[in-house]
């Protein structure tokens, strides 16, 4: 009676040791989870979703909807796994889903009995009553009844690696018809890439009791060309424009213990010159009540475990069907030994000799509450029951579409093939063949899809959707194959539709009276078969989700301790305490006092840095930023302000006129790339006829800013050139030598407000330079300073930075607007003229507190509430100011000549933070710039 | 015929013969006094105000395929008023609020879900920045919380602390937003709108605008022509194919969204968390699937679908945040168009054409919308004026120089 | 998606960046008296068909050249690649 190996069919008779559900069982080296358990007699697998009914397997692979088990412990905790393609290996250990406490005994399993109130859409239809009960009990209930497996809530251990690969054809699919396309290819001398899903090739050929010695022929063939990549265990995924297809290998998924450092799975972006979809076709069901029962599969699952695995899944088997398939099934079924009964909706068929078989007949019913043990035949409206032990349904064949629609494709009916066929608009360079394409499926198949009377009969059997929910929806009024599918749930569950869908579009055409063209189909998008998160990943994890990009003197700032931060992709040094110091305050202050009062040295490489070259350099500069460069002199740096098109301000930074045609532009870290980019496209694409040449040397100059009132004298002690104040003014600038010879340049310009320099070399040898800086100014109280300290002194000196270029901030809002030149074109200067835009009364001011003041806060007038019908503006920077001694910002407000030197509130609801204080000029030392020009 | 759980229970034990169609499925007439031309989530809510909240009966919604066909049956289900610019945030705000209320209103269950929304922040300038939004949510009537690292672990203990790229140092928390179910607010609003007498018109598509004497006298269809009073246009990415038929040219450039669900997982993610260090959002459905997604693709396109960079930035997002999401498994993908403008924000305004009034630039935020936007909308039509909070949402406002660019990026759609 | 580079032969479109249409390749003259009306509908007004397209491509990741790219917006077919420095609209 039971479910037992008879052979060893095609797999090895090597012994595995496994584990389900806690109890310890014997397969064969080469058998599935799902193959191994049938023949050890276990077939309820699992429980369906909504009302928790006792499933066993359908099918042979991937299109599985029931046997869902979770695999692993741990990290390695994977659920939803499908028991008919995971391979057994010694060790596996595995547990099933959706029940509580058991498989055999699930309490869920009263949602059955319950199934006539729990139709499709029910839910939309109440838990609205006590609002207030909808998230506290109705939804959390729904949620732990929802779901399938379980993850592990632990840190995936295995990596996942990413390949790219090249071919003139790509071949989908490893049965007969793409081993002929792929040998066919590669003797004319295509390179070829052939992805198979499963571990061997052969395809279908492999389940049949037929010899494969032509399989293997052409696969020994295949093997010896070396213009031919034969992937097993590869699934092609998504086809994409232009001949890009996914494909996800499993690697590990099979082996008890991987080789260390092995990838659990690749993933592979294909570039194919033309690619042959050969992926063949799947059986359909016929809804029938009570179809799910385990051990009710389609006919050529039950023949291919027989042939393939030597498995006969049980003593007395029923083949049911509408289609010539059935008969191979029935024949394989007879030649082992089983008892079989063969029913057939046709009038007629081929009989076989000692196989009992019904015409013109069908199956109605079945029983057996955790395995089948009889069908209910009906025929000439006589009916009776059989015993049996499986299955088998052969309702007809689905080729395997599902990559011909990855671009909008969609499937047309084929009355002929009896099921969906490619349509017309493939991706561009597919082809398809064989039972893909509906080659050889015809096998007189005569319609039939819904033989239900009572119910229930399972269309959709992950979600359990029944045919009663087809006719619901249809009568509620949701009658495109759209609104069925989001109404039932109908094809979304973990078998994306492929058991689902054309069954139900089937049973909805038999009821509605349309016909299957009618009716229509939805389309299949990618993953053909769902994807590891993790592969999909890669290596892009932990530390490495993004490139870290380290600043040439990062080895010095690693050795003295400096505390790090991430800009952008950048590490930079925030701060760099002594030993003595224990909070970022403490090094802050002193490094900002030690700027104003000696000099300090920063590492400012981040900062874009853009070479311009060419007879139109300075036109070119002219056009790009708002303010003037024609004029600039030769040796000599100018602040500039660059708009984006539409008059918002983009970027500011500094252009040095090194020669007559050679200028070095800079920019913000944030910027350097968009800059860069932008004026590129100035150049390129409105001012080709421009003689000038761009290039990013962000990351081939080590750039140093040096501050404070005795920076000239340490760099004197530096640079091989005079940089008195006659010589070298402020604004100045040279490419020059280190008095060691190293190549250099040598900019006077101040982010801090003190005389200060930026000292350049080639990257190489930045890390030497920061270190020489230190030592040889070290009698002059040279210190290293950071982020936080150069955003303190800046703030103190009034500049606008990021925070304040909000990218909707003008020149105007920024107090900036003289340097925007009318009698010139550049970008942005007309669309800054716009009505809303001159109108503004927002602008940049300075705040002073005794409390610190918070970026973010809102700006509210005394007395007034809170809200933004009062609110003036807001804290974009602040800090506290040693130099000061007292708290500062900067940001922006309406009226700002109104509020200047009054107080406002600071408000930060979000921190309860209602503080005053008050407006100022933001430039709070040295508004005159006498200290910049000593 | 209204739903509830008695209902329910009847129906059950009659073998559910007296469920009916959940709409009409009426011819069109020959003339309306408002046509709404489009059935997605915003024309179906802007119908369904104007006939309870205006009184206006004699109205039509025209689809040119299934009622709610388009992005409000493939969106990530998210609704938040975690805006911060004036000309924004009431809109939003407003819509939450219509949200709270919306499964009473409609007789549906839309599964409102308040179960939080949560940005992370990964940078002091970022937090500073949500700082400023933070606030501007509270000064505009919302919700809002900045939370620390800590109390970001007490939420998502499984995030990726200790090795991540990015140190996550904190969130803004709007705990009103969260979730709604997306085809149950189309149905909802259909629903709704059919019982109070709107006639919901599937299958036909408008073709071209009838303007006479400068005036909007109706639209030709693939069922013929229906004569309007008014006419308002909410068809998100076919936005600027229609309204270049009477020769306007819209500041949209159409393009995709793709967007993901995994299989079906036991509970694992409570709320909505966005990832401030990379393109990256989720949250868990009733049903157990993971729903996620990230940036558009970037170019223009009507195809509705992407490409494979994209699916593999948002897995790297995925597991960037949380490594634990490895082995759960991508099982869907799609793609909508989105109506990108040229600041990132929307349009609810009149035409320059007398009776022809347009809803749309969404960008890929529409479905929190929906509620206000079809409540504005209903408004502009009714009274001819605009809403209050949607005042600013008008199409001229980029020839004043009024934009709502709440990213800061500019005239650029890709960037917003 | 492959964008067939006229110097380089086909990229994959991974390593460009995309800034929108080519006519943004027609900026209007700025020095004249209607310029505010041109401007504006230069930089925000779009056509957005849905069929054939010409946009620009940066091949940031590349040979930093600006590409015009004529391309089908409802099957992504590239038709045509062209330097966008060499292009006169």
């Amino acid at each position: 009676m039971k479910s037992r190996r008879v052979s060893s069919g095609r797999i090895s008779s090597t012994p595995v040791h496994f584990t389900f559900d806690g109890k310890s069982y014997i397969g064969y080296e080469g058998d599935t989870l799902a193959s191994a358990l049938l023949a050890n007699d276990q077939l309820l697998l699992g429980r369906s979703f909504k009302y928790h009914r006792p499933r066993g397997l359908i099918t042979l692979g991937s299109e599985e909807p029931n046997a869902l088990v979770t695999l692993g412990t741990g990290a390695k905790q994977t659920p939803n796994t499908r028991a008919t393609t995971q391979e057994l290996f010694e060790g596996l250990n595995a547990v099933s889903q959706n029940r509580f406490p058991s498989l055999k005994f699930d309490f869920l399993s009263v949602n059955d009995r319950l199934s006539r109130f729990l139709t499709a859409g029910f839910y939309y239809k109440t838990f609205m009553w006590p609002k207030s009960f909808w998230e506290s009990v109705y939804e959390p209930l729904i949620r732990r009844a929802a779901g399938l497996g379980r993850l592990s809530e632990i840190e995936d251990q295995d990596e996942y690696d990413k390949g790219f690969l090249h071919c003139d054809l790509l071949v989908i699919g490893g049965g007969e018809a793409g081993l002929e396309e792929a040998l066919r290819a590669a003797e004319q001398g295509q390179s070829v890439v052939l992805c198979e899903e499963g571990p061997r090739l052969g395809g279908m050929a492999l389940f049949e009791s037929s010899p494969i010695d032509r399989i293997e022929v052409l696969v020994a063939k295949l093997q010896g060309l070396s213009n031919v990549r034969i992937m097993t265990r590869t699934t092609v995924q998504g086809a994409y424009d232009h001949g890009v297809y996914s494909a996800v290998t499993q690697n590990t998924e099979h082996l008890a213990k991987p080789r260390e450092n092995t990838p659990r799975q690749t993933l592979w972006r294909i570039y194919s010159g033309s690619a042959v979809l050969a992926s063949g076709a799947h059986e359909r069901m016929i809804a029938f009540d009570n179809n799910d029962r385990p051990g009710i599969m389609l006919s050529s699952a039950l023949r291919g475990y027989l042939n393939y695995y030597g498995v006969l899944a049980g003593e007395s088997c029923v083949v049911f069907g509408s289609h010539d398939d059935a008969r191979k099934t029935a024949a394989d079924l007879h030649a082992a030994g089983a008892k079989v009964v063969w029913v057939d909706t046709r009038e007629t068929h081929e009989k076989i000799e000692g196989v009992e078989s019904y015409t013109n007949a069908r199956v109605v019913d079945t029983r057996g509450r955790h395995r089948l043990a009889q069908v209910q035949v009906e025929q000439q409206g006589r009916r009776f029951w059989i015993s049996c032990q499986a299955l088998g349904v052969a309702g007809g064949w689905n080729p395997r579409v599902q990559l011909t629609c990855h671009q909008g494709g969609r499937p047309k009916w084929s009355s002929e093939v009896g099921g969906f066929v490619p349509g017309v608009n493939l991706p561009p360079g597919m082809r398809v063949v064989g039972a893909a394409a509906g080659d050889g499926l015809t096998g007189n198949w005569k319609p039939v899809w819904d033989l239900s009377v009572t119910g229930p009969a399972f269309v959709d059997q992950q979600n359990d959707v029944s045919v009663k929910d087809i006719k619901l929806a249809h009568q509620e009024g949701y009658v495109s194959v759209e609104h069925l599918k989001r109404y039932t749930t109908l094809g979304m569950a973990t078998d994306q539709g492929k058991n689902a869908n054309a069954l139900g579009i089937g049973v909805l055409s038999q009821h509605s009276g349309k016909s299957i063209e009618d009716v229509g189909t939805t389309l299949f998008r990618p993953p053909y078969t769902p994807v590891a998160i993790g592969a999909l990943a890669g290596r892009s994890r932990g530390k490495q989700f993004k490139p870290t990009r380290l600043t040439p003197s990062h080895a010095f700032a690693e050795q003295q301790g400096a505390s790090f931060v991430t800009v952008g992709n950048w590490l930079r040094a925030a701060y760099f305490p002594l030993a003595s110091e224990k909070h970022w305050r403490e090094s802050v202050d002193r490094e900002a006092l030690a700027v104003r009062n000696a000099v300090g040295v920063c590492d400012v490489t981040t900062l874009g840095k853009i070479d311009v070259q060419g007879r139109d350099a300075a036109q070119f500069l002219n056009l790009v930023y708002a303010n003037g460069f024609l004029k600039l002199p030769v040796g000599k740096t100018r602040y500039g302000l660059m708009l984006r098109e539409d008059g918002v301000v983009f970027d500011d930074g500094t252009a040095a006129r090194l020669s007559e045609n050679h200028f070095v532009v800079t920019t913000t870290t944030a910027n350097a790339v968009s800059v860069y980019r932008h004026m590129e496209f100035v150049h390129q694409c409105l001012a080709p006829q421009l003689d000038v040449h761009l290039i990013s040397t962000t990351e081939s100059w080590a750039q140093f800013a040096i501050a404070g009132p005795k920076s000239r004298e340490l760099l004197q002690r530096i640079v091989d050139l005079d940089i008195s104040n006659e010589a070298f003014g402020f604004m100045a600038c040279a490419e020059t030598q280190l008095l060691d010879g190293t190549k250099a340049r040598l900019f006077r310009i101040s982010f801090s407000g003190e005389l200060a320099y930026e000292l350049a070399v080639p990257t190489r040898f930045g890390n030497s330079l920061m270190e020489t800086l230190l030592e040889v100014g070290a009698d002059l109280g040279a210190v290293p300073y950071g982020t936080e300290a150069l955003g303190v002194l800046r703030i103190e000196k009034g500049h606008a930075a990021g925070n304040e270029l909000d990218g909707r901030t003008t020149a105007l809002n920024l107090g900036l607007n003289q340097m925007v030149a009318q009698s010139k074109d550049s970008i942005g200067r007309v669309l800054a003229s716009r009505e809303a835009m001159v109108q503004s009364t927002l602008r940049l001011v300075g705040f002073k507190s005794e409390e610190q003041i918070l970026t973010g806060s809102w700006l509210i007038p005394q007395g007034q509430p809170s809200d933004q019908a009062h609110a003036l503006g807001w804290v974009s920077s602040a800090c506290y100011s040693p130099n000061l001694g007292c708290y500062i910002g900067i940001g922006f407000i309406e009226q700002a000549d109104q509020h200047m030197n009054q107080k406002v509130r600071a408000v930060s609801l979000l921190d309860n933070i209602d503080r005053e204080v008050n407006v100022v000029s933001p430039h709070f030392i040295d508004p005159e710039g006498e200290r910049l020009r000593v | 015929m209204s739903y509830s759980i008695f209902r329910v229970i009847k129906e059950a034990l009659n073998d559910h013969k007296g469920w009916g169609p959940a709409w009409r499925d009426p011819a069109p007439k020959s003339h309306y006094d408002i046509v709404i031309v489009g059935g997605g989530g915003h024309g179906l809510a802007t119908a369904f105000y104007l006939a309870s909240r205006y009184g206006l009966r004699n109205i039509a919604v025209l689809e040119r395929g299934w009622l709610g066909g388009g992005n409000v049956g493939r969106n990530t289900t998210i609704v938040r008023s975690n805006y911060m610019l004036p000309g924004n945030e009431p809109f939003y705000e407003l819509s939450m609020k219509l949200w709270e209320g919306l499964e009473q209103e409609l007789n549906y269950n839309a599964m409102v879900s308040q179960r939080g929304v949560l940005n992370l922040c990964h940078s002091d300038a970022q937090r500073d920045a949500f700082r400023k939004r933070g606030n501007a949510m509270l000064l505009q009537g919302a919700d809002a919380e900045l939370l620390d690292t800590d109390g970001v672990r007490q939420l998502y203990p499984y995030l990726n602390f200790n090795d991540a790229r990015f140190p996550i140092l904190g969130g803004l928390l709007q705990r009103r937003g969260g979730t709604v179910r997306h085809d149950a607010v189309a149905w909802g609003y259909a629903r709704a709108a059919d019982r109070l007498g709107v006639d919901l018109i599937q299958n036909c598509e408008v073709l071209d605008f009838r303007v006479e004497n400068g005036a909007t006298v109706g639209v030709e269809t693939s069922r013929g022509f229906i004569g309007a009073g008014k006419v308002g246009v909410a068809v998100a990415g076919s936005s600027s194919r229609l309204m270049s038929k009477v020769g306007i040219r819209l500041p949209i450039e159409s393009h995709v969204l793709q967007a993901f669900v995994s299989e079906g997982l036991k509970p694992v993610i409570p709320g909505v968390i966005t990832f401030g260090a990379g393109h990256f959002y989720l949250s868990q459905s009733d049903k157990g699937g993971l729903v996620f997604g990230g940036d558009i693709d970037g170019y223009n396109t009507y195809a509705s679908r992407g490409n494979l960079p994209v699916v593999e930035d948002v897995c790297e997002g995925a597991m960037g945040l949380m490594p634990m999401l490895g082995r759960a498994r991508l099982l869907r993908s799609w793609g909508g168009v989105m109506d990108m403008s040229m600041d990132g924000s929307p349009f609810i305004d009149r035409t320059k054409i007398p009776g022809l009034f347009f809803n749309g630039g969404w960008c890929y935020g529409g479905f929190k919308a929906t509620p206000a936007s079809g409540l504005c909308f209903a408004h502009l039509l009714a009274t001819g004026t605009s809403h209050e909070v949607a005042s600013q949402m008008r199409l001229d406002r980029f020839a004043r120089g009024a934009m709502i660019d709440e990213k800061g990026q500019g005239a650029q759609p890709n960037l917003h | 998606m492959l964008i067939n580079h006229p110097l380089l032969g086909p990229r994959d479109a991974q390593e460009f960046v995309y800034k929108g249409d080519a006519r943004l390749l027609q900026r209007p003259d700025a020095m004249v008296e209607d310029s505010l009306e041109r401007f504006t509908d230069y930089a925000y007004n779009r056509d957005n068909p849905a069929g054939i397209h010409r946009e620009l491509w940066y091949h940031e990741q590349g040979d930093r050249s600006w590409l015009v790219v004529t391309r089908n917006t409802l099957t992504h077919e590239i038709v045509g690649v062209e330097l966008a420095s060499e292009v006169r609209l």
